[in-house]
């Protein structure tokens, strides 16, 4: 009785919150291309993070931004110092004013959060015909399905919208996005950049690589968390071991 | 009245002016507990142990909280990012809310399988409904605090729902708010109470568990103690079995923490809240959907009664009635292990409650409509016609005369 309880239970719950999953995608079921940090074990790889960052520096970062992450953090996915403080001085922002009360602006520092490629909202969406590109330092969980709807998005252009759904002028038919409409234009093509490790860049292995980044981006702790789970959990099944034998020794001599 | 004895000087000292140390040995050791309590009996202390998680990890994160809209969100990210071991003191609040209310259904279902609310435990069971209310508030407090979508807009519809009290409606939601939208003001005085709240949980705690101290421990056979045979001290049988049952407990919810931690979330919470843009499906968090779907099962205004009066009252009476089912239940017979129709009518209850839940949790169109209707009834039901009635017609099996003469049986 105890495991049917437990069984519906489960089926309910997992039922319910996949139901309203559904709910908001897009229709089609997202690819599932398996990522390095799924799993009980699962960890990034180092050299895929800095691919998906070559691949957001040189194309993503032009319209997105991904205000909570430091350029700091880049040591993370393998970026010299050196090389973070290249890329923070990239962009420029509003320094403290000076002694006379002036503003002017500075280059970016490792210490500072990306900066932004608008200076607003509103110039970033009257840059790309009215829509805004949301920033992306949360989007891997921001969206139902998490990296898998980001690499499904990434590859779900159509060259042409189906004849039964039309979509307005100047969006871009996607196989995933919810009411298929989007504003941002296909990005993925071959050989979009060239990665520093000479791997080769297919669309796959791009959409894989950013997806890769951005989910680094909304997780980084994700490493540290899995590698204190194992030994958290090591200890507490030798101690719960432990505390039932204590729990058999102690009721023993009770009828 | 206690068997506490000691040589220490500074104990003995202490122990004149508080007894502090008797009523330990009394409340915690000595404590003569039914010696029959199967491991359902551990969902209580588990509640215990998650409340203490929930108020030390609630502690640190406000010393890193930033409880204004403008900064509430990106607070909440810097914990995640910047603070030591912040993303763990979060995922253990965040996933642990969401243990807390699986453990006390549990702890609510095993009271209902095993008749504990009937007397002399009345009272000790509206303490527990009372815990469960505060923690239904505290839960709705919280989640709005991270700022998202989903906690700005369910903060607006759960608000809302108080508008639909004829006169009195509206003022309540202005005071509600502290204005006219929800706003700032209102993720203050929501913080302001999120903070409270668990004290008064813990105050009620402290009352639930003196209640239980008075009348003693149900147990599986619901028969009362009889004798000191039936009885065994609380310690160290039952502190070390709750102990056992925190480790299994800590292994599933660490599970969550350490590997999905927003698997009961929402994605749309990662989103900062934005007044201008809602989100296409609004829903609370999974242990409020039942009484969402009652809410939403009302669909036609009936003459000056609308249909969201109608389902607001619905969903308070759907916990109110909570409070009278001892009075309900006409039975004298306590567990469902001796009353072969209300053991079915048991489980066919809980099934309804997950399909009110599921329910809850869909769009409302189609048949799910229909069925939330259905369960709807069917919730009421179960306490106004089928617990007063299945006390007359059921033929109770034969109790055992005292806890331990069944197991004396089974020996000879």
């Amino acid at each position: 009785m105890r495991k049917l309880i437990l069984s519906v239970l489960t089926a309910a719950s997992v039922a319910g919150l996949s139901g309203t999953a559904l709910a908001s995608g897009g229709g089609e079921p997202l690819m599932k291309p398996g990522f390095s940090w799924e799993g009980l074990f699962g960890k990034y790889e180092k050299a895929q993070l800095k691919r998906g960052f070559e691949v957001f520096n040189a194309i993503c970062s032009n319209c997105h931004g991904l205000r909570l992450v430091a350029y700091r953090n880049l040591s993370a996915v393998g970026l010299t110092g050196e090389e973070i403080k290249d890329v923070a001085a990239a962009r420029e922002k509003a320094d403290a004013p000076n002694d006379e009360g002036l503003v002017s602006m500075r280059a970016g520092r490792p210490s500072d959060k990306f900066i932004d490629p608008f200076p607003n909202d509103k110039a970033a969406a009257s840059a790309n015909g009215g829509a805004l590109p949301p920033d992306l330092s949360l989007m891997a969980k921001a969206r139902v399905g998490g990296p898998n709807y980001i690499y499904s998005l990434m590859l779900g252009f159509k060259d042409e919208a189906p004849a039964d759904h039309p979509i307005p002028e100047g969006k871009y038919f996607n196989t995933y996005f919810p009411g298929n409409a989007i504003s941002m234009p296909p990005q993925l093509m071959e050989d979009l950049v060239s990665y520093t490790d000479g791997t080769k860049a297919t669309p796959e292995q791009l959409a894989k690589d950013i997806t890769a980044f951005l989910n680094w981006a909304a997780e980084p702790e994700l490493d540290e968390r899995k590698s204190l789970g194992l030994k958290v959990m090591l200890f507490l099944a030798v101690f719960t071991a432990m505390l039932y034998a204590l729990k058999v020794q102690i009721w023993k001599n009770l009828h | 009245m206690s068997g506490f004895q000691t040589n220490n000087k500074v104990v003995s000292w202490l122990e004149q002016r508080l007894p502090i140390f008797s009523m330990m040995q009394h409340s915690a050791v000595e404590y003569p507990t039914p010696k029959n309590l199967n491991y359902w009996w551990n969902f209580g202390s588990l509640a215990g142990f998650v409340l203490v998680v929930m108020l030390l990890t609630g502690i640190f994160l406000v010393m890193n909280y930033s409880s204004h809209t403008s900064l509430a969100f990106d607070s909440v990210e810097r914990i995640m990012r910047d603070v030591n071991y912040g993303w763990l003191i979060r995922y253990l609040h965040m996933n642990g809310a969401s243990m807390f209310f699986i453990l006390v259904y549990i702890h609510i279902f095993r009271n209902l399988y095993y008749g504990s609310y009937k007397s002399p435990r009345e009272v000790l069971w509206w303490i527990g409904i009372l815990i469960y209310l505060a923690m239904m508030a505290t839960g709705f407090l919280g989640y709005v605090l991270p700022w998202g979508q989903m906690s700005f807009w369910g903060a607006t519809v759960i608000t809302n729902l108080f508008s639909a009290f004829p006169i009195v409606g509206d003022p309540i939601v202005t005071l509600l708010w502290g204005g006219f939208s929800v706003d700032n003001p209102t993720l203050n005085r929501f913080f302001s109470l999120h903070y409270l709240l668990p004290f008064v949980i813990l105050g009620l705690v402290v009352l639930h568990v003196w209640a239980l101290h008075t009348v003693k421990s149900n147990n599986p056979l619901g028969v009362e103690i009889q004798s000191p045979a039936d009885a065994i001290p609380f310690h160290p049988y039952y502190t070390i079995k709750d102990l056992f049952g925190i480790g299994v407990f800590l292994m599933f919810f660490l599970g969550f923490v350490f590997w999905a931690p927003n698997f009961f979330g929402e994605p749309d919470n990662y989103i900062p809240a934005n007044p201008m843009v809602t989100p296409a499906h609004i829903v609370p968090e999974w242990y409020y959907l039942p009484f969402y779907a009652i809410l939403r099962a009302f669909t036609m205004d009936i003459w000056v009664i609308s249909a969201k009066l109608q389902g607001v009252v619905a969903m308070f009476s759907a916990i109110i009635i909570l409070f009278f089912l001892p009075w309900l239940d006409t039975s004298k017979v306590r567990s469902a292990k001796f009353r072969p129709l209300y053991k079915q009518f048991f489980w066919l209850f809980l099934i309804n409650c997950l399909v009110l839940g599921y329910v809850g949790g869909k769009p409302a169109e189609g048949v799910l409509v229909t069925i939330g209707q259905i369960c709807t009834a069917y919730y009421f039901a179960h306490f106004l016609i089928i617990m007063p009635l299945l006390g007359k017609i059921e033929k109770p099996k034969a109790l055992p005369a005292s806890i331990s003469a069944p197991v004396l049986k089974e020996k000879a």
